[in-house]
């Protein structure tokens, strides 16, 4: 039956976290770890708090929620842009959990000594190119030819220089013959199965911190044109504003409903739980973007300088979801999942 | 969350297949094509006959002990087969307006009459001068000893050549402030004095615009206070956007990216992107309507979320249709009249040329774009309303 309410459990993740992550993740300290987009404080204090473990099962001594859980408490991430991996340290916790020698790193990872990340895009003549959150991983899970491989490195973070980039995330390529510790966690159709869908659970979970950033974008621009006169009436009195915003509100409901709904489908593994996941990415990235490109707009030329937090989310959004690739490749993929019979492109 | 579907009619579903099958005939269809007439009398007779209309209302006037849900199916059902009832839609709407609002006479005649099919009720608040500012009627009715007479005109009191009344939002008290001085009377459309002449659409629905020169109604035909009806009217509003959230749209989107496929254009790239698009504008619509649906159910009122949920649905169905025509190119002009012999034929028997001409009205009609817009500016995020307060 349809319910549409958080859980009571939810409300108190997303109250409790919220809190966490307004006190380790203030703007100062977003603007501080700028331009490398990594803060080891805020960090352990994530690792203190759980989070990277928090939806592993609890056989392998971890939380035991689910991703909508999970999802609730990335969005809280999300709106207040915490410089840390968050999204894929959660993701490949998850994954390692489902294999031996991934399950060995997993108490590490909890410590917050080990960050592990997911090559969300398959590497090519051997390199893994703009890994999310690459430069900080002391592990990485690649999927190379049809082997899932672990790569383990030591060493303080970051690892390598973070290159100069729109959203200050500290991406990085990774070589996979670069001296790393190697192990195989899967081969063949396993191996495969499991990237799809730890693929899927980054879409999810990104769309998720997308969504939270888009939210408080959205704040911040209501409140700027309410606060802000011009001709002797507020900003928001022009329909021309007010009714963007309108749209924005609208379509950004529609995204955080989509969040839950493709949550919802992939912890239950129903039958569209990809292509959910796809579309809730898609979406939430391309209204967080709008959102934060109206918000800007609307601040006139403040909105223009680096002073103003705004310009914070409209960097991010963009940059964001660009991790994953060119969007017109997964719009493709998504038509593919949706209206082709076997779904392969 | 919970987006298990809620489908309470599941049960009747095939029940309902097998009465639509007995029932409803194939030129009603054509018939409805051809006159743009939304509204079927003989299927309104049945509808009537076999309680079907009754269902859920109080016994007390008339309401009848047929399931609600097999009731709810069969309407599903009579839809799925491409008939509309719009006559009946806008008889539901001011019947649970007088439930709410009428007097003890009003609600033991005209709804037992409406729930047997005797009464059918065209709205009448547009005029050729007001639209989206409803409040602004000028259509005139003044005392005239113990009853009242009415002047003025209405424009898209679609179905009154099929009905028995109008609802008819007039002025009583030009003096007042605009909205103090509407009263609303439910008008016999049998009076002498009343017009009815038809206006054509693109969508091919006909819709008419209506005179009314000295009519004299009874002051038993007034609904609500004298000067009351603006809060007669909030009334109203509130069961016209519950009807209009009830109806549950088919995409075109499988149909469309069916076709793609059969014509080799599914190759194409660029089709493929904008089907994705097409489909998460689609799911968006739906969550959007769930939770309204859902609001609705726990009896909250779910005012901005069904706004909302009407503004994004519209608006991108609008735009997925003029996407469609541009995706499937030059045949995607062709409709599905005239088609004959050798000569050019309409992709999908037409349906986007015929879906493109009727989702023009989607952003028009029961509140405009532009007014769901002020709506949620205001009452979500708490802008300045820009709107002259009069």
């Amino acid at each position: 039956m349809t319910d549409l309410s958080l859980t009571e459990d939810q409300e108190s993740l997303r109250d409790a976290f919220g809190k966490l992550f307004d006190r380790e993740s203030p703007i100062s300290q977003v603007r501080a770890a700028e331009p490398s987009g990594y803060d080891e404080h805020l960090w352990t204090a994530i690792a203190a708090a759980g989070i990277p473990l928090m939806a592993v099962g609890e056989s392998c001594g971890g939380g035991g929620a689910t991703l909508e859980d999970l999802a609730v408490v990335v969005r809280e991430a999300g709106r207040t842009l915490a410089p840390a991996p968050v999204v894929e340290s959660a993701v490949a916790a998850r994954l390692l959990s489902q294999f031996g020698p991934g399950r060995a790193l997993l108490a590490e990872i909890a410590s917050g000594e080990v960050i592990p990340v997911v090559a969300v895009r398959p590497p090519a003549a051997g390199i893994a190119r703009l890994v999310p959150s690459g430069a900080v991983a002391d592990a990485v899970i690649a999927l190379d030819d049809e082997q899932l491989v672990l790569l383990r490195r030591r060493g303080r973070r970051p690892h390598v220089p973070v290159p100069g980039n729109l959203g200050c995330v500290p991406v990085a390529d990774v070589v996979l013959a670069g001296g790393w510790e190697r192990a195989v966690l899967a081969s063949g159709p396993a191996a495969l199965g499991a990237y799809d869908r730890a693929r899927a659970e980054w879409q999810l979970l990104t769309a998720a911190a997308l969504d939270g950033l888009r939210a408080q974008a959205l704040r911040i621009g209501v409140e700027y044109v309410k606060q802000r006169h011009a001709f002797g009436v507020p900003l928001g009195w022009f329909q021309t504003v007010a009714h963007r915003l309108a749209d924005h509100a609208t379509a950004g409901d529609g995204s955080e409903l989509l969040v839950h709904k493709a949550a919802w489908a992939l912890d239950g593994n129903r039958p569209d739980a990809f292509a959910l996941a796809s579309m809730a990415f898609l979406h939430a990235a391309d209204v967080a973007f709008r959102t934060c490109r109206d918000a800007l707009q609307f601040h006139g030329g403040y909105g223009f300088t680096v002073e103003y937090d705004i310009q914070l989310y409209f960097r991010r959004a963009k940059a964001w979801p660009l991790a994953l690739g060119a969007p017109r490749q997964e719009y493709r993929r998504l038509a593919h999942l949706l209206f082709a019979p076997d779904g392969r492109e | 969350m919970d987006f298990t579907r809620h489908d309470d009619l599941a049960e009747h579903r095939d029940a309902a297949g097998r009465w639509a099958a007995r029932h409803l005939r194939r030129q009603w269809l054509e018939h409805e094509l051809s006159t743009g007439t939304h509204h079927n009398p003989e299927l309104h007779r049945i509808l009537a006959r076999q309680g079907l209309l009754a269902a859920g209302w109080p016994p007390e006037y008339g309401g009848s002990d047929v399931d609600v849900a097999y009731a709810d199916a069969i309407f599903d059902a009579i839809e799925d087969f491409g008939l509309r009832l719009d006559g009946w839609v806008t008889t539901w709407m001011i019947m649970q307006t007088v439930l709410h609002v009428g007097t003890a006479e009003q609600k033991a005649t005209i709804i037992p009459a409406g729930l047997r099919g005797e009464v059918i009720i065209a709205l009448g608040y547009t005029e050729p001068g007001s639209g989206s500012d409803m409040a602004a009627a000028s259509t005139r009715a003044v005392r005239d000893g113990d009853g009242w007479l009415i002047d003025g005109a209405k424009m898209f009191t679609s179905t009154a050549h099929e009905s028995s009344h109008v609802f008819l939002l007039t002025r009583t008290n030009p003096a007042a402030p605009k909205h103090r001085g509407l009263t609303v009377f439910l008008v016999p459309l049998d009076r002498p004095g009343v017009e009815i002449r038809p206006v054509a659409t693109i969508g091919g629905q006909r819709t008419n615009a209506t005179f009314y020169s000295g009519v004299r109604v009874g002051d038993d035909a007034r609904v609500g206070d004298i000067d009351g009806g603006w809060a007669v009217m909030r009334v109203a509003m509130v069961y016209e956007r519950r009807a209009k959230s009830s109806h549950d749209r088919l995409s075109l989107v499988r149909q469309v990216a069916a076709w793609t496929r059969d014509s080799g254009l599914f190759e194409d790239v660029a089709v493929q992107e904008k089907l994705a698009r097409m489909a998460i504008a689609d799911e968006v619509t739906r969550l959007l309507e769930t939770r309204a649906d859902w609001l609705n159910r726990q009896h909250s009122l779910s005012a901005v979320e069904g706004t909302m949920s009407r503004l994004f649905g519209t608006v991108s169905l609008q735009r997925q249709h003029e996407e469609i025509l541009d995706l499937i190119g030059p045949e995607a002009v062709l409709s599905a009249d005239g088609q004959a012999g050798d000569g050019p034929v309409a992709p999908m028997g037409g349906a986007a040329e015929s879906a493109f001409r009727n989702s023009v009205v989607e952003t028009i009609y029961g509140g405009a774009s532009e007014i769901l817009r002020e709506i949620i500016a205001e009452h979500r995020l708490g802008l300045p309303r820009s709107r002259p307060v009069s």
